[in-house]
Order: structure tokens, then sequence, then C-alpha cells
């Protein structure tokens, strides 16, 4: 049997409306164009490997920062690195302590699709005493009005880790 | 090497009834209009960029181009490079024709973002941040530029006119809505400037309290500071001195290209020196930690590339004008300084001053020095759109037009053109500034 034909719109909002609801719909254009447009979903899982970025990510499951330090010139970067971007010699990991001053952030309104649901949430790259770069993460316990650069941080842990970045956020130090 | 003809398609939020080939046939066919002689015949080649396989949903997209186009069997490549894929393109062009391997090459390029709803674009966009450690936080790439906004407002507005504030938190609430008063400038500029270009997205008659009441996406950026996602696409031919004549008697030359980069993540930003360009020098920023989140490395890199090769030393006054990117009013100030129209920290003066705006067009604000180095006449990635394969060479097609001085021929209207237009410069910047392209044009004849 055939399906229905399509219901024609000529505002493309509603055309995106009609595509969630019945999965096809015609654009009728200011010219008097018709265009035949239909639902086309698309989702991957990914095998994704942490690979050498692992340990950081086994750490915050562990309640732990790990930041990494070159082993040629010592330069300690808050986000992991596998090789100095500086000297080029490769890194080993070390543990950053728990609390650091917020150096920018922002409070997001909006996200992408898969974080719609999260906001608003605020941002921050944090610095922390004897690393050399920042890190960036959620910071949380705070509105957008108490929010200030130079504003001393510390580290939350995730109790249900799920390997992701989000395992780690910020609060203000008390 | 000179540019020879471009056409753009009109940017628009959705265009339903073309697909990517058809929008850049269409784009070829604008630049056929103006050059009868370019026949693809004479085409010996291309480059084809589109930023998103996601958005097309279609891997090899770029050959499906070729082929719609009958270019088949010459060579192509696609080029991708984030935000900067059509200012590669060009220069990937420029590339062939300057290494003999072709005479003429077509730089083609197009993004077809309406395909999918605004918030999975942005989740599309924000892919092209590291995956690991930013993109699960938000994935959203207003964010991080309003992160980095923040720290350069800190720098630039708490540090200077605020000074005097004891109260830290107190200087750093002021110095923001300083800061967002004064990129509401900037967005009304290429606003109001797209008023006269038929193929800007989005046109408006604005003033400062439109923008800053504009709803609120990651504070401080509002919506009116932001570009939009759109489709279109737009195409450049590049070609030898030689065979310049035969398609105009008004080739451009391209005297100078330059590309910086810097890390993939904010976090990972150095601390360091300024390269320093002719203007400046090192006691000028003996306080400063460069770039940090709050400047563009890579945008310096490329200009200082690009400005060596044009023997450009100040380049205030030996650009008539600039199309750089504005995908934020943020950046567009930030660029102000990366690319030496001011000093890094005068951003913010050098806009309230006027200089980049149009003497020509009325804007709800005085502007004392408008016409000192107009940036983004046609209204730039704000008010034109950002189908982002295709916003790299509108910005050549716009400044092609300007130096061919047909702006009236093409718009319609002349009040966009820049007069006695010799020079200028087109800035294409990916990603939070992990890839910035320059070119310089000059009218060659």
């Amino acid at each position: 049997m055939a399906p229905p034909k399509p219901k024609k719109y000529t505002k493309f909002r509603d055309v995106q409306a009609e595509i969630l609801k019945s999965g096809s719909a015609i654009f009728r254009d200011a010219n008097g164009v018709e265009s035949l447009i239909v639902d086309s979903p698309y989702s991957i899982r990914y095998i994704h490997s942490y690979a050498e970025d692992s340990p950081f990510f086994l750490g915050l499951a562990g309640g732990k920062l790990m930041g990494s330090k070159c082993t040629g010139c010592g330069f300690v970067y808050a986000t992991p690195r596998g090789h100095c971007m500086e000297c080029g010699e490769p890194t080993e990991w070390l543990e950053l302590p728990n609390s650091g001053r917020v150096h920018a952030w922002t409070t997001c309104q909006f996200g992408s699709e898969a974080f719609l649901k999260d906001t608003p949430y605020n941002l921050c790259l944090v610095e922390f005493d004897g690393a050399g770069s920042l890190l960036l993460a959620r910071l949380k316990d705070c509105t957008q009005d108490q929010i200030w650069i130079g504003m001393p941080v510390v580290a939350k842990f995730s109790a249900t880790p799920k390997y992701s970045i989000t395992d780690v956020w910020f609060v203000p130090k008390k | 090497m000179f540019m020879v003809a471009g056409g753009v398609t009109k940017f628009a939020k959705a265009h339903p009834a073309m697909d990517f080939r058809l929008m850049v046939r269409k784009a070829w066919d604008a630049a056929v209009a103006d050059a009868p002689n370019l026949t693809k015949d004479r085409i010996d080649g291309s480059r084809i960029s589109y930023f998103s396989d996601h958005f097309t949903r279609q891997l090899k997209a770029a050959s499906m181009v070729q082929d719609y186009l009958g270019l088949n069997p010459k060579g192509s490549v696609r080029i991708e490079w984030g935000g900067a894929t059509g200012g590669e393109c060009f220069q990937a062009a420029y590339e062939a024709v300057a290494s003999g391997r072709m005479d003429v090459c077509l730089a083609a390029g197009f993004e077809t973002m309406s395909r999918v709803q605004t918030w999975k674009g942005n989740e599309f966009i924000a892919l092209a941040s590291d995956t690991n450690y930013d993109f699960p936080l938000g994935g959203f790439y207003t964010g991080y530029y309003a992160l980095m906004v923040q720290r350069h407002i800190h720098e630039y507005l708490r540090k200077t006119r605020f000074a005097h504030v004891k109260d830290e938190r107190e200087a750093q609430r002021l110095a923001t809505a300083e800061g967002s008063r004064i990129m509401s400038l900037v967005s009304v500029k290429n606003h109001v400037n797209a008023l006269h270009n038929p193929y800007a997205q989005y046109p408006k008659q604005l003033s400062v309290d439109d923008v800053l009441r504009s709803e609120m996406i990651s504070y401080p950026l509002t919506r009116e500071q932001i570009c939009t996602m759109s489709d279109g696409a737009a195409v450049a031919v590049v070609c030898t001195a030689d065979r310049a004549k035969e398609f105009t008697d008004k080739p451009i030359e391209i005297i100078g290209v330059g590309t910086g980069t810097d890390t993939m993540r904010l976090a990972d930003r150095p601390f360091g020196k300024v390269p320093l360009m002719a203007h400046e020098s090192a006691k000028d920023y003996a306080n400063l930690d460069y770039p940090g989140v709050h400047s563009f490395r890579a945008g310096r890199s490329a200009g200082l590339e690009a400005y060596k090769m044009a023997g450009i030393t100040a380049p205030k006054k030996e650009l008539d004008f600039i199309e750089l990117h504005d995908a934020y009013a943020s950046s567009e100030i930030q660029t102000y300084e990366d690319l030496g129209l001011c000093r890094y920290g005068e951003g913010y003066s050098f806009t309230e001053s006027g200089a980049p705006f149009l003497p020509n067009v009325k804007y709800p604000f005085p502007t004392p020095k408008a016409g000192e180095i107009p940036v983004n006449p046609s209204g730039g990635l704000i008010a034109c759109g950002h189908p982002v394969g295709a916003t790299g060479l509108m910005q050549a097609v716009f400044a092609y037009w300007q130096l061919e001085r047909s702006i009236g021929k093409h718009f319609g209207d002349t009040t966009l053109q820049i007069p006695n237009a010799k020079r200028g410069a087109i800035h294409s910047h990916a990603g939070t500034g992990s890839a910035v392209t320059v070119s310089i044009l000059e009218r060659g004849y």
C-alpha cells in the first residue's frame, strides 16, 4: 500500500515539525518550487578507546585528578598530554592538587542537543598551582552572579563514575 | 597568482530546493555570468571544500560536486579545516597554481546546515573540539568563545578602565558590562552594513540595546552577537598571470597568503610572548601572558606571514578593508588585535573610535573615525551567515567585487563600495582559533 501523500508547507519550521510526526513533507518555497523532504535518522555506537589518556579517566573514577609532567623540560600539564608540546619529550603522570582558581568562566543557557537537559550550566577553565596549563570543567553549586575570575575552587568527583570528563566538576572553595 | 572570477549563492537558513551540488552550480553560474570566457574546459582542476560530513550525511561529497560540474577526469581534492575550510580552499587553489600544477584552478565550497535542527547542528560543530576533554562538558562552541572573551575582558578592560575599582567582583561585573556594550557596536555594524547586501542572511536595523537585550546564549554572548547556521555555496577562480586576461580585464592579484595554528584545546594554550608586528615593541606587552585564552596566536601568525609576503608593515594604513571571520562579535574585536589594526588591549577603544565602520552608512551612534579601515563591509558572518565550507570563499568574492569596484553592480546598491579600494585582506578562522588563514588581494591592473 502506498504511504499517505506528504503534506505541503510553505514554512521550513513547519516542515521540520511534520517530519518528526509523519516522516515526510513537501516544502513549497516562495518561487513555487516543491521539494520532498524525508526523515533520515542516523546513530552510531563507537567503541571509543581513551588510549594513552586512559589513566586520567581511571583516575577520576578513583577521586584523583591526574596531570602529566614532561620528562624533558618538567612542564606540568593540567590537561594531560602523552608528549610535551614544547620540547617533544614523553610525559609521566602526576597527581594534581584538588583545588585551583577560576581562570575564565561562562554560564551556558544552551548546549548541543545532548546537553540541553543540563542547561543552564557553568563552564570554567581552572588554573592550578604548579601547573602550566589549564583544565576545562563544569562549575557547580554557584550561580552566575557569584562566579569571578580568581575564585578559589575545589574538585568534586562522581560517586557513580561514567568514565567521562564529567566525572569531575568544581565547586567554590568554602 | 590572480583571482579572475567569483560567485556566491544567497546565504539562507535553508535552501531545501537545492542540494550541495546544485548550490555550487548556482555559484559557478554567477561567476560565469561575469566572466563569459570561463568555460569548464578552461579549468584545469579544482579544490572543493566543505566542513562536515555529518551535515551532508554523504562522504566524498566533494567528488559529487566535481562530478555535477562535469569536471571529471581532472584533478580535484577535498579541503577541510574547520571554520577556516573556505579560506584554506582559496589558498589550496592558489598553491595548485603557484606550484605550476595548474594554470586555472576552481575553488568551490559549500555547506548545507539546515539538514539538522539547530542544537544538533551545534553538536556537529562542537565535535570539532576535543571529544575526550571538551565536548562532553556541553558540546557548545558559543560556550568556548564566552570563556575566551571573559578572559579578554579581564585582561583588557578590568585591568585598565576598571583598575580603580577596589572590589574585585564589582570590577569584573562592570568590565563585562562594558565589554558587552562594545561587542554590541560590532554586531550593529555588521547587521546594518548587511542592509545593503542582498546576499546576506540577516540584515537588520538594530540598536546597541537590541543586541544587549537579545536572548542570552552563553554569558556574556547574546544571540545577536553570534553568527547563525546557513545553507550556501561560493566559488573563486584562481589562475596564472598569463591566463588572467582570458577571463577579465580586471584581474585581482593574490599578493600574500598566511596560515597559523594553535592547540585544539583552550586549556593547552601557552602563556608566552607576543610575536610582534612592526608597530609594536616588547615593552608594550611586558606584563602580558600570550596568547592564553584571550587571543588567537594562529591569527597573529597567519597575519604576519601574509603581511611579510605582501610587503605590508602598517596594515591599518596599507589595507583598504578587511573581511574577517566574525563568528562572534567578540572574535572580531580579538581579531583586530591579532591582525595588527591596533595593539593588543586596544581592540575595545579601536571599536569605539569607529575605525572599522563605514563612513557612508548611518549607525545609531557616533563613529568619528569611520572609514579608517572598514572591517566586514559586507556584514561578515554575523549578518551574511556562515555556511562553513563556503564562508572563506564568500569573503574572497566580496573582496574581489570591492577591488573590482563592482559592489554597486552586484548588490544593486553602491553604499558598501569602498571608494578607490586597492588592497584588501580576507581572514578565515577555525575552532577556538586552532587554525587561521589570511590572504591579501590587490588590484592587478
